[in-house]
């Protein structure tokens, strides 16, 4: 679906993006992660055709965005970093407003405007006059605007910035519902955040890709030494550390089991193992007696992996 | 023509419900009426033509300062707000977006501009003037409105903010208005070019006496379509940056 090669941008002297080559599927929902400044927003203003390229070919559905941007334009929906919503109008006349302007039949408007703020929940504020919404329901109506004509493509520049962790909530759950009706592309510089939502991560650090897979592949190849799971137990008086321990050890595919820290009743083991072993090595805790009380994806792994990544370029 | 019509229709939607919109029709009204009143209604007994002609006089200047407002938002404030990604993302021409935004500022003007009506009517009180005078001069004034609202576009598209679009519109309207000082104090054939660009001057004072020229309105008009080119080319080079 989308094709980029190459893919340069200069501002004056100064290259936002530098040779950027990747390449999107359609159906997928794919993360680009990278801290601020690293390229982002101006990779997604290029697919969403507001900006133009310095050099390289960019081309979605077979359209090149420099030729025929207008072809393109048909085909996406675009939700910059900042909502653009008209202040002044009620959120009805917004939204029919974009409908009509994206080419969206006169008859079908009003239908595909309650489609659009049913799927993100915005029907309750459809009469509500834009300035008087809250910052969680400005970012719903921003991205109902870029659903309205059902494009095929969906481009979204950090939807979840600026929200509380409820509304965070909330707007990943939004775009995991729109998942299958469209190709999404979305961004932000929070790697647990967006590997929740996607299928795949292009990882862009000082304009240049500098890792792409999924979550465990890039945790695989970028995490280094750290310990992939985390395990709390529990015991009576202290936990049966060494229980646990060995029985985790025994596990075929762990690399390390380690007590991270241990307080009260309660201890937190760290463990070197591929993601999948997960249900086994509940099951060899279980067997050897040793009480479960939480089960994770380690937070440290994640931190380091995108420390890697945003620091320092793929090394193969 | 439908996205400029849309784009339009929103545009004008905003201007009716702003404050911005409402006050700028007010001052100019108000300072047209207290004008009317002491400059053109006092003094020494004149002819009605007479007095309808200073009216246009004084309604030239009225409609050129409340067309350097009513444009300043037009492109600087979609961009201050982030929504000129709304209309980069859409499929609509950037010549879609710069004619809807001018011919909202326009329907704009022209209430404003009809809203002054009352004032030549009340000279059938007393006295007696064409009907075709009124509507030459009134056709006047909504040219050089369109010429100002223009120019207005372009300096908003060139402008980060509102502040400085009218700073730039100002600039640029008073080179256009005091060009015919420089004709005055150049030689041929420059003299003439200055005397020709000037925007008050030959090409207005005939609508003052409800004289429509094809000259004028073809000078009127071109100043427009100048101005609205340069504003599409520079909105053209914003996606470059």
């Amino acid at each position: 679906m989308i094709e980029v090669d190459g893919l340069t941008k200069y501002y004056g002297s100064h290259a936002a993006v530098r040779d950027l080559k990747f390449r999107i599927d359609r159906g997928e929902v794919i993360g680009f992660l990278g801290l601020n400044g690293a390229g982002k927003s101006t990779t997604l203003r290029i697919l969403g055709c507001v900006l133009l390229p310095t050099a390289g070919r960019v081309t979605i559905d077979g359209f090149d965005v420099v030729r025929d941007p207008h072809e393109i334009r048909k085909r996406i929906g675009f939700l910059p970093d900042r909502p653009p919503l008209y202040d002044e109008m009620t959120v009805e006349a917004y939204l029919s407003f974009v409908a009509e302007l994206r080419g969206v039949d006169r008859s079908q408007v009003k239908k595909r405007v309650a489609d659009a703020a049913e799927k993100t929940g915005c029907t309750e504020v459809l009469r509500d006059v834009i300035s008087s919404l809250s910052h969680g329901y400005r970012q719903r109506v921003g991205l109902a605007q870029s659903i309205v004509h059902n494009p095929a493509l969906l481009i979204l520049d950090e939807p979840t910035s600026g929200l509380d962790p409820v509304q965070i909530v909330e707007m990943r759950e939004l775009i995991r519902n729109l998942r299958g009706d469209h190709t999404i592309l979305l961004s932000s510089h929070n790697l647990p955040e967006i590997s929740q939502t996607c299928d795949r991560l292009l990882v862009i650090n000082k304009g240049e890709i500098t890792g792409q897979g999924t979550e465990a592949e890039l945790a695989d190849k970028f995490g280094g030494s750290a310990p992939t799971i985390e395990i709390e137990i529990i015991g009576a008086s202290r936990p049966n550390t060494d229980a646990a321990l060995a029985a985790l050890r025994g596990v075929s595919g762990v690399k390390s089991a380690t007590v991270a820290r241990e307080s009260g009743g309660q201890a937190l083991l760290a463990v070197s193992a591929p993601l999948e072993l997960r249900p086994a090595l509940v099951r060899a805790l279980v067997a050897a007696n040793v009480d479960v009380l939480r089960l994770d994806r380690s937070e440290a792994r994640l931190e380091t992996t995108f420390l890697k990544l945003t620091q320092g370029k793929e090394s193969n | 023509m439908r996205p400029t019509l849309l784009i339009a229709r929103r545009e004008l939607s905003a201007y009716l419900r702003s404050w911005t919109g409402y006050i700028v029709i007010a001052l100019a009204w108000f300072a047209d009426g207290l004008f009317f009143n002491a400059f053109v209604l006092g003094g020494a007994e004149k002819r009605s033509a007479e007095v309808l002609s200073n009216f246009f006089y004084l309604s030239f200047g009225m409609t050129v300062i409340a067309s350097i407002f009513i444009s300043m938002r037009l492109l600087a404030e979609e961009r201050q707000q982030g929504t000129i990604n709304l209309l980069f993302s859409s499929p609509v021409r950037d010549t879609d977006i710069v004619l809807g935004k001018f011919l909202a500022a326009l329907a704009f003007l022209g209430i404003m501009v009809v809203g002054t009506l009352y004032m030549p009517l009340m000279i059938f009180v007393h006295g007696k003037v064409s009907w075709g005078h009124i509507a030459g001069g009134y056709f006047g004034l909504m040219l050089v409105g369109a010429a100002t609202l223009a120019i207005g576009t372009l300096g908003s598209a060139l402008a980060r903010n509102q502040v400085l679009a009218v700073i730039l519109t100002a600039a640029m309207v008073l080179s256009m208005l005091v060009a015919w000082m420089l004709g005055r104090v150049t030689d041929r054939p420059l003299s003439e070019i200055f005397m020709a660009l000037a925007l008050f001057n030959q090409h207005f004072i005939p609508f003052q006496s409800g004289l429509v020229h094809l000259r004028d309105v073809v000078y009127y008009l071109a100043v427009t379509y100048v101005f609205l080119f340069l504003a599409t080319r520079v909105v053209e080079a914003r996606r470059w940056r």
